[in-house]
């Protein structure tokens, strides 16, 4: 392959809050000066910006990623807003990466930010706008409805039941608690989850993750330049995304096979056969707590229909022998989302370097995964991170 | 670095309305046509990359829209909410980086649905600080104009000079919407729409799609066509505020031009280059972007040049000889694309009755309108 | 300076900080409102709905007969070849029981999303809708369902012509209903 080699070399965050003081503009600035001051670099060492957020009428602005530009570091610089929904988080990364990787330049700014509070009454309603036009907005869909048929069909193909997924709302929230940014860190029983509200059957309310307001970035630099600036460079070995049809009604929900074929493409790029084994973290997108399951059956982490499972025997705590979502993730630390993925990225950079505070996983995880998902159930990407 | 191609070209013809097909049935015409040009099967395809803004299509996330009338289906593909040329760059990035071989850029129009347009432009404007003052957003490019007048000393006759010279441009161009033998006077004559901007001066949407196979130098050396190769390509943002930017100026088409003639090993654009489309969302603008992109060394210079016919078809800098976007149309994030469409009938010498003698180098740029400083220059060549 | 952040950066501000006026807001009312073109496939499809019929796209190569109707088909990526008529009954897929509506309101009967499978499409080939006539706890993913239109002077060419899908008596439940109504019946 011809791409040269690309590594993170700072991350940083805003909190993650249900409402936020800060405009747009002063969450992503926030968000890209913590990277930049993580990495000790200056803005003007950064040679271009990539910026990712989802729809913009969250926000309330047509044109988002221009009037955010300056917020991000595009200011007189090549300056490129991507976006794939609720996978722009991750896939931001793998963008910046291109920028870099071609060999067009050597450092780049990649800053992920979401306001949604500003979308009343509820940033839910602007969901509706998400579905087709012609054939679903007129039955008034709520995004609640997309995953609430999804968490069935998988519930009913597999035979898993709400309390198996219940423990992924658990462990996230429990992990949540080590994050300094996160919104709804929070100690919960089994018991608690399957008596909270039911939102959409079978998705309850401690199962889903709250609208949020938040910020995240990392600074990535070619490898000339990452070895100058830290001796702890987080290499990015592969990236991969992949959407699938519009048509989500004539798919099986039960499988995300946009997540599988976005993972083989970073898997294959990173020389990695046996992922199971040579994976030591995973950060799957979790807007719902079933979507984790899903996801990393998705990723080829758990064989189908087994991750809740696995899940029970606790392979996937934080001293377990998969960490899965060791941040506390969507449901824990919050779901601005596209600074959502980017906050998993984070956490990979953060966690293979040893700098993960109350949340470090043990041993010396050499290599993780981070991946979001987007769309009508569609949009699968990943990136692969090693040291 | 890696070159990469154009090697397929597809696009419907700019309409002011398309009511016969939906956006979906508008991008699988489009993109049948790219594919058939550039002699491949949709299958051979690696990525993708759309071009569009959820507002301008009234649907959010648009990108669970696309893949599958492009036959992306279950393939890597995104969207980029901005023009056409930010797509060329991607795939540009994506096949110098050896990760993609075969590539492909969408962008169009459906802006005969937005019953609203203005109003959705307005939505692009500083919530807190511009906003309120609940004015048609076009003013801002009246009071860029005025003071790109002041300063330059170019003068409001010359600026109506080019909306004539590209509507009339127009009329050898089979895929424009808006032909018509215009004279300056008619232009100047025309009601004030937001001063000193004259009606006749504001390019007018249009419908459209254009589908564009990007290939890696080894994949387009077994092209069926000619490949046009990419020389250079370069973006930048100016200062979003319009509290902070410099009115005169096109600050951001200078620095992506500079990246792409750097690229390019350009250093003089006027002899290096033949034929040039460049922004004219409002005729002023096609000044400011020659005297950005260094064509001219001032846009008075460009001013004058156009008042001799400098920039006409036949002339020793020909400038928007398709039409530009006050001739074919404004085709919101597609825009750019149907200036690149014009590059590639140029350097394949397939430009017919607008044929530029001798097209060896061309350069597309574009701007992606008020409130924005967010543009692109791409420069391709025949070989 | 390295590490994850030390200082947590943002002010978080809750519903009575907004309440009592302690950040500043301008608010907007967007005005946006579209007339999109159906074109071939959907203008076909609605004209459909207003007759009373469902109809569907046939590729010869793949052999799939596709519902919601395109011009195209994504598999093959050629232009689908025949129009088919297709029933207006179906199997649930899957299915859901919200209690919240697009715009947060609190619902004390549930919606029921439900993606039904249709008779005479493709295994798999399945539509959103509503559905209707039945008691939440009674719905199971397997259901067989038929269309209950509206009466033809109202309809509009509209995938609203179809009020929902009802149960085909005679249908069996299964014991996955029989538990949730237990887990139902709980919550009330």
């Amino acid at each position: 392959m011809g791409y040269r080699k690309v590594a993170i070399v700072g991350a940083g965050m805003t909190k993650f809050m249900r409402r936020a003081l800060e405009t747009p503009k002063e969450l992503a600035w926030q968000a890209a000066k913590a990277a930049l001051d993580a990495a000790e670099m200056k803005l003007a060492q950064v040679d271009c910006a990539v910026f990712g957020s989802a729809p913009d009428v969250f926000d309330g602005l047509h044109m988002k990623g221009e009037y955010l530009a300056d917020g991000c570091g595009g200011w007189r610089k090549p300056y490129l807003r991507c976006y794939v929904g609720g996978g722009t988080g991750v896939f931001a990364i793998a963008q910046g990466w291109l920028h870099v990787a071609s060999g067009m330049f050597d450092t780049c700014l990649v800053v992920c930010e979401e306001k949604m509070s500003s979308c009343l009454p509820h940033p839910q309603g602007a969901f509706l706008t998400i579905f087709d036009n012609f054939t679903e907005q007129p039955l008034k869909p709520n995004l609640l409805w997309i995953f609430a048929l999804e968490q069935n069909r998988y519930m009913h193909t597999y035979g898993i039941t709400q309390e198996e997924i219940a423990l992924v709302s658990v462990k996230n929230k429990r992990n949540a608690l080590g994050h300094p940014c996160a919104q709804l860190g929070a100690e919960l029983t089994v018991k608690d989850v399957l008596a909270s509200e039911v939102m959409a059957w079978p998705v309850l309310r401690l199962m889903v993750s709250p609208t949020s307001d938040g910020a995240a970035a990392v600074v990535l630099a070619a490898e000339h330049v990452a070895k100058r600036v830290t001796d702890k460079p987080v290499w990015i070995e592969g990236v991969g995304w992949c959407i699938d049809t519009t048509y989500w009604t004539n798919r099986d929900l039960c499988y995300p096979r946009y997540v599988e074929r976005a993972a083989r493409m970073a898997y294959a790029m990173a020389g990695i056969r046996e992922p199971r084994k040579e994976i030591n973290i995973a950060e799957p997108y979790d807007p719902f707590a079933y979507k984790e399951l899903h996801h990393l059956e998705g990723l080829q982490l758990a064989p189908k229909g087994q991750a809740p499972k696995l899940l029970a025997d606790g392979v996937f705590d934080r001293d377990g022998d998969l960490p899965v979502t060791p941040s506390g993730g969507l449901l824990g630390v919050g779901n601005p989302i596209a600074a959502a993925g980017t906050m998993k990225v984070c956490e990979v950079f953060w966690q293979l370097r040893g700098e993960a505070g109350a949340r470090q996983v043990p041993g010396k995880p050499k290599r993780a995964v981070a991946q979001a998902w987007g769309d009508l159930m569609q949009m699968g990407t990943v990136v692969v991170v090693g040291v | 670095m890696a070159r990469s191609a154009i090697i397929g070209l597809g696009f419907t013809p700019a309409r002011p309305t398309s009511a016969h097909q939906s956006f979906k049935e508008m991008m699988f015409e489009a993109a049948q046509r790219a594919y058939a040009d550039a002699g491949i099967e949709a299958a051979e395809v690696q990525s993708f990359v759309t071009c569009a803004e959820d507002l301008n299509e009234g649907l959010s996330i648009f990108d669970e829209y696309t893949p599958d009338q492009l036959g992306a289906a279950l393939k890597p593909m995104h969207t980029l909410p901005q023009d056409g040329l930010h797509g060329i760059a991607d795939a540009v990035m994506e096949i110098r980086s050896g990760l993609m071989e075969l590539v492909v850029v969408e962008a169009h129009s459906k802006a005969s649905n937005i019953l609203t347009l203005d109003w959705i432009v307005d939505y692009a404007t500083d919530p807190i600080y511009n906003r309120p003052l609940n004015l048609n957003p076009h003013y801002i490019a009246g009071l860029e104009m005025n003071r790109f007048l002041h300063v330059s000393g170019v003068t409001a006759a010359q600026c109506a000079a080019v909306a004539a010279k590209n509507r009339r441009n127009a009329l050898r161009n089979p895929t424009a919407a808006y032909a018509a033998s215009l004279t300056s006077e008619q232009v100047l004559n025309s009601p004030y729409a937001f001063y000193p901007l004259h009606e006749k001066e504001l390019a007018q949407p249009v419908d459209g799609c254009v589908v564009l196979v990007l290939a890696s130098e080894a994949r387009a050396q077994r092209a069926k066509g000619q490949p046009v190769w990419v020389r250079g390509v370069g973006w930048a943002n100016g200062a979003f505020s319009l509290e902070a930017r410099d009115w005169a100026q096109a600050d951001y088409c200078r620095l992506a031009a500079d990246i792409a003639y750097k690229q390019a090993g350009i250093t003089a654009p006027a002899r290096e280059i033949q034929v040039f489309e460049v922004d004219d969302t409002y005729a002023y603008k096609e000044l400011q972007h020659l005297e950005a992109l260094r064509v001219f060394a001032t846009a008075k210079k460009a001013a004058r040049a156009t008042a001799q016919g400098a920039t006409e078809l036949g002339g020793p800098t020909p400038v928007n000889v398709s039409g530009g976007a006050l001739g074919v149309g404004n085709a919101l994030e597609a825009t750019g694309l149907y200036r690149v469409a014009e590059l590639v009938w140029q350097l394949r010498g397939q430009a017919g009755p607008r044929q530029v003698k001798g097209a060896k180098v061309g350069l597309a740029q574009s701007w992606r309108g008020v409130p924005t400083t967010s543009g692109a220059v791409v420069i391709l060549s025949a070989d | 300076m390295n590490g994850e952040p030390k200082v947590a950066r943002g002010t978080p501000l809750s519903g009575e900080d907004i309440a009592k006026g302690k950040a500043f807001l301008v608010p907007y009312t967007p005005r946006f409102r579209y007339a999109w073109d159906c074109g071939e496939a959907i203008g076909r499809y609605f004209a459909e709905l207003k007759n009373g019929r469902l109809i569907a796209r046939h590729c010869r190569r793949c052999g799939r007969v596709m519902i919601p109707p395109r011009m195209f088909c994504e598999v093959c990526f050629r232009p689908t070849d025949d129009w088919v008529y297709v029933k207006d009954t179906g199997r649930v897929n899957t299915f859901s029981l919200c209690y919240v509506s697009w715009d947060v309101r609190k619902l004390r009967k549930p919606e029921i999303p439900a993606v039904i499978e249709i008779d005479g499409a493709s295994p798999g080939m399945g539509i959103m809708h509503l559905l209707g006539d039945i008691k939440p706890e009674d719905v199971y993913i397997g259901m067989r369902v038929r269309a209950v239109w509206k009466p033809p002077a109202k309809r509009t060419g509209s995938v609203t012509d179809i009020l929902y899908f009802a149960p085909i008596a005679g249908g069996r439940r299964r014991k996955a209903a029989a538990r949730r109504q237990k887990t139902l019946r709980k919550k009330r």
